[in-house]
């Protein structure tokens, strides 16, 4: 994976809280066998008319959103099913981080594996988001500080390994592999 | 020695690697449930990274969630009518046999929905760390088991070295006295615990469901509450294993046999939390008073009793926005509305006590007119032992469509799906928008609730009924 540091884009707004992941990405495309591609159903029932064409009054679908690679979302994104199609289609789409006051657990685990930053932060950083959406946002990993146009910044945490893991481009099955001793160890004491 | 919770136990238990404050804990997985949708990627890396599972004796594969629930379909020579659904399939029992992993096949005796499976081979046991690539792994908790849902790319982490990264949870006792009046079942009891604590109120939590009310459900009553513990954002749902639990277990295939039993049984008694552990959170809820509950908007969260009227909304646009989505508004009853379609099954209420359930209110009844009731057993033994009982004679007679097992109208990724703008009373988990189909309306309810309103065409309260 190619390390990450910092993201710097304008802000989509989409205010809703507990957007769930049969949203972002309905089951209906869980049938793909690789990850490749789903950034064109993310958001699929809201994002299309029936008819397939584009909804106009979807955000995504609004030129204000186009090239944006952080989304603003309500409490609580991400929950509901464990699919890590969510992430894969936020990525394929172009989103490299979401904000929010709340991001589900597996969700953000997901994020994390795949290099789609949650960021988590406080209300009045939150109000201030979705009060100015298009808003030019830094996201800095290395020092896991928000910065707003209007000069705040603002700390947000991230698990320290994942942080690490990204900051650095590596895979955490390889820190899991260099534990197998261990495992090994593990698994001849449950025998006994 | 501080007293410890049964999380705690089950946790350290398992810990290879201890967390730190830059490296998350190695945490050692038991059981690895696996089935035909998160798993096509996992193996990909595994192929491309030229690995091998590390514990195939660990690993138990099943196909559930795009199977086909028509008979034709899985015993015929009818083709899987969606291709991609096929083709997922195809991939599994592929990867199963590249990877020695034991699947229980399209046409297996023992195959149904994972959370269903597992627990009825004797395979989910108390103290165990299970894991599967979906969220509803919470259910097995109700054994006693630490189980939780994880991604494809932790699939992947397991497969290749049956452990996985983890920090822990926080603990939240979820405290419930009385008892449960009649016809009030535990997915109602359920649904009122997330109304209460709201559907991001478990997160990052382990909910251990406690107290008088919880002692005397039985375990598939147990599993329907740790089942939906995702519902509140939770990590995971834990019940405490007592008599009931070991009398469910024993004699089932994969459960500990003789002299291995009696070791068993001696770990599983010390797994309870000690008295006096500490939560880090906590909540109470009185059983007695509770009633039908059904929900009424587009999270669980959104849930009243049955009898009751639509909240006023308060301002507040998601709200609104759930309400339109449904065409219900604020003040209207809940009683009497007009329904669609009554879907019965899901690994939340697809077990043999459930469809029991269905057919006390359903015997000697009929299936409103227009109404179309789709009735999915959660495993092929489920439906085994309903038939044997006459519980599907009952519901043919009343006109509903019995199927074989699989998810089914829980996510509609086979084809069995809710029409855009319907209503469907659905005893599964989840009533996102476009859950069941796109644009489909649903209203998550029991068995009695889902079964009374498929008799009236209407949401009914099957107090009435019983
Ligand atoms: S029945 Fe529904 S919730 Fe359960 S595993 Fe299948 S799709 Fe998931």
């Amino acid at each position: 994976m190619e390390p990450i540091k910092q993201i710097h884009s304008k802000t989509v707004v989409m205010p809703s809280t507990n957007i769930d992941t049969d949203q972002i990405i309905p089951a209906r495309f869980l049938t793909i066998t690789t990850k490749v591609g789903l950034g064109k159903s993310l958001f699929a029932d809201w994002r299309f008319l029936k008819d397939g064409a584009p909804n106009p009054a979807f955000i995504l679908n609004q030129p204000a959103a186009a090239g944006s690679r952080i989304l603003v979302a309500g409490h609580n994104f991400g929950c509901g099913s464990s699919r890590e199609h969510a992430p894969w289609a936020l990525l394929d789409y172009g989103f490299r981080a979401v904000i929010s006051t709340a991001i589900a657990d597996i969700f953000s685990n997901n994020a994390l594996k795949n290099g789609l930053l949650p960021v988590v932060v406080d209300e009045t950083t939150h109000r201030w988001l979705l009060d100015h959406p298009g808003a030019e946002v830094t996201i800095d990993l290395e020092s896991m500080r928000l910065s707003l146009p209007n000069g705040a910044s603002v700390a947000f945490p991230i698990e320290a390994f994942a942080r690490h893991c990204l900051l650095s481009g590596l895979d955490e099955l390889g820190y899991l592999q260099s534990k197998l001793a261990d495992t090994a160890a593990y698994e001849a004491a449950q025998r006994k | 020695m501080t007293a410890r919770t049964m999380f705690d136990k089950v946790w350290s238990a398992h810990e290879v690697v201890a967390e730190a404050v830059d490296t998350p804990a190695v945490l050692y997985v038991d059981l690895h449930l696996t089935h035909e949708v998160t798993t096509p990627q996992a193996f990909s890396m595994l192929r491309a990274a030229g690995l091998k599972v590390r514990r195939p004796d660990r690993t138990l594969a099943t196909l559930d969630h795009s199977t086909p629930t028509r008979t034709d379909q899985v015993f015929g020579s009818t083709p899987i009518k969606l291709d991609a659904a096929a083709k997922q399939v195809r991939q599994l029992e592929r990867n199963a046999a590249d990877f020695g992993i034991e699947l229980y096949g399209l046409r297996d005796a023992r195959r149904g929905i994972v959370h269903v499976i597992g627990p009825e081979q004797g395979a989910t046991q108390p103290g165990m760390t299970i894991v599967c690539g979906d969220s509803h792994t919470s259910t097995h908790g109700a054994f006693g088991a630490l189980a939780f849902g994880i991604g494809s790319t932790e699939v992947g982490h397991v497969f290749a070295t049956q452990c996985l990264l983890q920090r822990k949870p926080k603990t939240f006792a979820v405290n419930v006295g009385g008892r449960l009046p009649a016809c009030v079942t535990a997915k109602d009891l359920v649904l009122a615990i997330i109304g209460k604590i709201g559907v991001s109120g478990g997160t990052g939590h382990v909910l251990e469901y406690r107290g008088a009310a919880i002692n005397s459900l039985s375990m598939e009553e147990r599993m329907t509450v740790c089942n939906m513990s995702i519902e509140a954002g939770a990590r995971a749902g834990i019940i405490a294993p007592d008599e009931t639990t070991f009398a469910y277990l024993s004699g089932r295939p994969r459960a500990p046999k003789g002299k291995d039993w009696d070791e068993a049984l001696k770990l599983w008694r010390a797994l309870p939390s000690d008295p006096g552990a500490k939560f880090d959170a906590s909540v109470d809820i009185d059983a007695s008073s509770l009633e039908p509950m059904i929900t009424y908007g587009t999270n669980p969260g959104m849930v009243l009793p049955v009898g009751g009227a639509i909240p006023a909304s308060a301002g507040n646009a998601v709200f609104d926005k759930a309400l339109a989505y449904m065409g219900f508004r604020s003040g209207e009853a809940m009683l009497g509305k007009p329904i669609n379609v009554v879907f019965i099954g899901s690994c939340t209420n697809g077990r043999l006590e459930d469809l029991q359930a269905a057919a006390r209110i359903l015997k000697g009844r009929r299936v409103a007119p227009g109404v179309q009731m789709l009735i999915v057993p959660g495993s092929q033994e489920v439906k085994r032992l309903a038939e044997a009982e006459g519980l599907a004679d009952i519901f043919k007679a009343a006109g509903a469509d019995w199927r074989e097992s699989g998810c089914s109208m829980c996510l509609g990724m086979n084809g069995d799906t809710v029409a855009a703008g319907a209503y469907a009373v659905s005893t599964s988990n989840r009533n996102f928008e476009g859950r069941q189909g796109a644009g489909a309306r649903t209203l998550l309810a029991s068995p009695y609730t889902a079964a009374a309103s498929a008799v009236t065409g209407r949401i009914s309260d099957p107090r009435e009924m019983l």
